[in-house]
């Protein structure tokens, strides 16, 4: 038996298939992954502050932690692992030329894989094997080890955006200088935008479980302390986080104005250029967007006249889709600044009235910060990534001659996404199961229960 | 040995490390498919989760470890073996999240309904995935994976005896390590009932194990007669060493020394590979693809090298540690 191959002739159908496919794992992965990064340490601040204590609640917390982070970790090393094998079974073309290029920060991030994996495995079951002060510290090359996989993996997505430490000769790598590769340009944006992304996802995440259950009336110490520890810490790092935003948006406009270009929806090249919220692009024209004067140039370049470059400067087919770049940062955004007065009004009431907010309206909210979070990331990975169109390495190797040329790549998206909304379904009644498992009620929490104050 | 050789060796060794360690993994899922009934195979399925659930991550690391180094080292090798096994990969794939997945569910799981499900997920994907694997393997090893993107045939590069031969023995080498490492940990746990039926599958799966390799020197010897002229002649002394350690392990399991029956049992398997190495060495893709044709820049090579001794210093008492702690019996 013998199968025609259609060697070089990707047809646009296999090429979106195989698009959508990576898209469809490396979003789902990216959810979990953010867990797997700013978990650890949430987890490993209550084990602390139990052994500090001895306060039976925190205890409690971190074991029923743990068991959560053990499901969410697992999901994570073997959606991580797909996406391994998707480099190469769809994107052959890119690896093949470029493999070795970015092959330095994959490496890093294996060992710190290992470690992560080595010592979640040491975290979760060792409970009973270790002295509690050891237990404690094999939590700390987690949070460390979460942080780096993230740190090295964003490199090589970094890479994608400003591909540096190589030069080509007809199509074939001639020198590497893989350090080079690795700490381009837009490694320090886009690695540290990544990470804080990555606790506030965790952070709002695990906060809005909790908040569901003050809003079911369980409002005493356990559940209030389980909102408090992760909120504060994503209520903290938001503020952060949007000025980091500011930082990889002014890196846009010099580095990559294409991508600015599309994200505003701006097609001349222009001065004094306002910034467009809301609208609908189309024929280099943005409609029905509120417009704020000399606000773009002024946010970009610190100067209400600078130039700002439009997509005219790119021929059209180098040019990425406007509408969804636009609206996945204006989404990313929105979602970003609702976070920041969320985080504030807790923060607020913490600081003049010593507790947590007690409005059912601000745990309403709360309720949905863990989703506008998740939402927030990834719109803002649509933007960065879609921004980055028609190239899979910005101006060096466009999408379609990475795609591998097998067919029927339609079929293998039909099986991968019946198994994601199998995945889905399952983790999703795993976790819900894990947290509406009935608590061990110890002594101290009966006797402290409702008389104190939650604290963050 | 120039750079190139030792990355590959790194590699092999990588690989080496998977397929004994990680290969144990599934081969408890296996043995968790045979375990029987929800009652009669609770006690040892109870034993298997204890054993592997600490480890598997770490020992799934060695794949990933594995792949990385090909695509950055080798990676035209990489490309041309992803496009071409296209099929098999995609199903290893989805097997690996079905038996991760559904390892962690199972665990976190009360219901016997949702177990059962879960526990059928977990050992189903623990056959699957290892076959795949074995296939993508034999057809490398057959020839029949072309440099160059998708230049194999996708279904008759993997569909093919040596395909079926790696993929069976893949199966059977992964569910006999696990019986020689079950072996011990039931001890250890106590139960003389486990020990026993842990005893009886490793010797049962070592001697089918021998069997489906012997057996397979005559598929060689019809469908990849370069590889068969490899083993019988250059590799021969790894081929022996591998069916000796074999012999070994058997004769140390019958006599009830399990700990120390774990590392014959180890080498017999990961001669297994040593041997492919050393049969088709300085080829990476046969019939005409060497190591030196389609290896990276030396300056990556020298990179990746050097960064892999620092991170070994990381990692290997990690690992060791790992290992022994959850070897010793649990504290208070």
């Amino acid at each position: 038996m013998s199968w025609p191959v259609l060697a070089e002739v990707t047809t646009p159908a296999n090429l979106m298939a195989a698009r959508t496919q990576m898209a469809l794992s490396l979003g789902w992965h990216i959810i979990i992954a953010c867990f797997g990064v700013g978990m650890p340490a949430i987890t490993v601040f209550a084990e602390w502050r139990a052994l500090r204590t001895g306060d039976e609640t925190y205890r409690l917390l971190a074991h029923r932690w743990a068991k959560a982070m053990g499901v969410l970790f697992a999901v994570g090393a073997v959606s991580g692992t797909i996406l391994s094998f998707e480099m190469g079974v769809l994107w052959p073309g890119l690896m093949e030329t470029y493999g070795q290029v970015i092959g330095l920060p994959f490496t890093l991030e294996g060992f710190a894989f290992f470690i992560e994996a080595i010592f979640l495995g040491i975290y979760l079951y060792a409970w009973d094997r270790l002295p509690p002060k050891t237990h404690l510290l094999t939590g700390i090359p987690v949070c460390v080890a979460g942080v780096a996989s993230a740190f090295f993996v964003v490199c090589a997505n970094a890479w994608m955006n400003q591909p540096r430490g190589f030069d080509l000769e007809n199509g074939i790598v001639t020198e590497v200088e893989p350090w080079a590769a690795m700490f381009n340009p837009a490694t320090p944006p886009q690695t540290v935008h990544m990470i804080l992304a990555a606790f506030l996802v965790a952070g709002f995440g695990m906060a809005s479980v909790y908040a569901v259950a003050i809003l079911r009336g369980r409002n005493d110490r356990y559940h209030r302390l389980g909102f408090a520890i992760p909120f504060t810490v994503a209520a903290v790092l938001t503020p952060v986080q949007i000025g980091v935003g500011d930082w990889a948006a002014h890196f846009l406009a010099t580095n990559q104005p294409v991508k600015l270009a599309a994200i505003e929806g701006l097609y001349e090249t222009s001065q004094g250029v306002p910034l467009r919220i809301g609208g609908f692009y189309s024929d280099g024209e943005m409609h029905y967007a509120l417009e704020i004067p000399n606000l773009l140039s002024l946010l970009a370049h610190w100067d209400p006249n600078a130039t700002v470059l439009g997509l005219a400067e790119v021929p059209p087919d180098q040019r990425p889709p406007v509408n969804i770049v636009h609206w996945a940062f204006q989404i990313m955004v929105a979602m970003g600044f609702a976070l920041l007065a969320l985080g504030a009004w807790a923060l607020i009431v913490r600081w003049r009235r010593k507790r947590l907010p007690e409005s059912r309206w601000f745990y309403r909210c709360a309720a949905f910060s863990g989703l506008a979070s998740v939402l927030a990331l990834e719109a803002g990975w649509v933007t960065t990534e879609v921004g980055r169109q028609p190239w899979i390495v910005w101006g060096v190797m466009r999408v379609e001659d990475a795609v591998t040329p097998v067919p029927g790549l339609v079929a293998g998206l039909a099986v991968v996404t019946g198994v994601y909304v199998l995945l889905t379904v399952a983790t999703v009644a795993v976790l819900r199961r894990l947290a509406k498992a009935p608590l061990p009620l110890a002594p101290q929490e009966a006797e402290t229960g409702d008389t104190e104050r939650g604290e963050p | 040995m120039t750079l190139a050789d030792w990355l590959i060796g790194l590699m092999w060794v990588a690989l080496t490390a998977y397929v004994v360690l990680g290969g144990a993994d599934f081969g408890a899922g296996v043995w968790d498919l045979v375990a029987g009934g929800a009652r009669r195979g609770a006690r040892q399925r109870e034993l298997i989760e204890d054993s592997i659930g600490p480890v598997w991550e770490a020992n799934h690391v060695w794949l990933i470890f594995v792949i990385v180094l090909c695509w950055t080292g080798f990676p035209a090798v990489f490309a041309s073996v992803s496009s071409t096994m296209y099929i098999p990969l995609t199903l290893a794939a989805l097997g690996i999240i079905a038996r991760g997945a559904s390892f962690a569910f199972r665990k976190a799981s009360t219901q016997l309904g949702h177990r059962r499900l879960y526990g059928a997920a977990f050992a189903g994907s623990s056959v699957l995935t290892p076959f795949f694997l074995g296939t993508v393997a034999g057809g490398i090893a057959s020839g029949r994976v072309p440099r160059g993107l998708a230049e194999g045939d996708l279904v008759t590069s993997w569909w093919n005896p040596t395909s079926a031969l790696a993929g069976v023995l893949a199966v059977v080498v992964s569910a006999y390590l696990a019986a020689v490492f079950l072996c011990a940990d039931a001890r250890r746990a106590g139960s003389v009932e486990l020990t026993g039926a842990f005893r009886r599958r490793a010797l049962g799966s070592g001697f089918a194990a021998g069997a489906v390799a012997l057996g397979g020197i005559v598929v060689l010897r019809y469908d990849a007669p370069f590889l068969f002229s490899g083993l019988t002649t250059v590799a021969l002394p790894v081929v022996v060493l591998s069916a000796v350690a074999g012999l070994v392990s058997l004769a140390l399991l019958a006599r009830g020394h399990f700990a120390v029956a774990r590392v014959p049992a180890a080498v017999a398997v990961g001669a297994l590979l040593w041997a492919w190495a050393v049969a088709q060495y300085p080829l990476l893709l046969p019939p005409d693809t060497a190591i030196d044709d389609v290896s990276a820049r030396p300056e990556v090579l020298a990179v990746t090298l050097g960064v892999s001794a620092v991170g070994a210093v990381l990692l290997v008492p990690s690992l060791v540690w790992l290992f022994v702690l959850f070897q010793r019996p649990a504290r208070e």
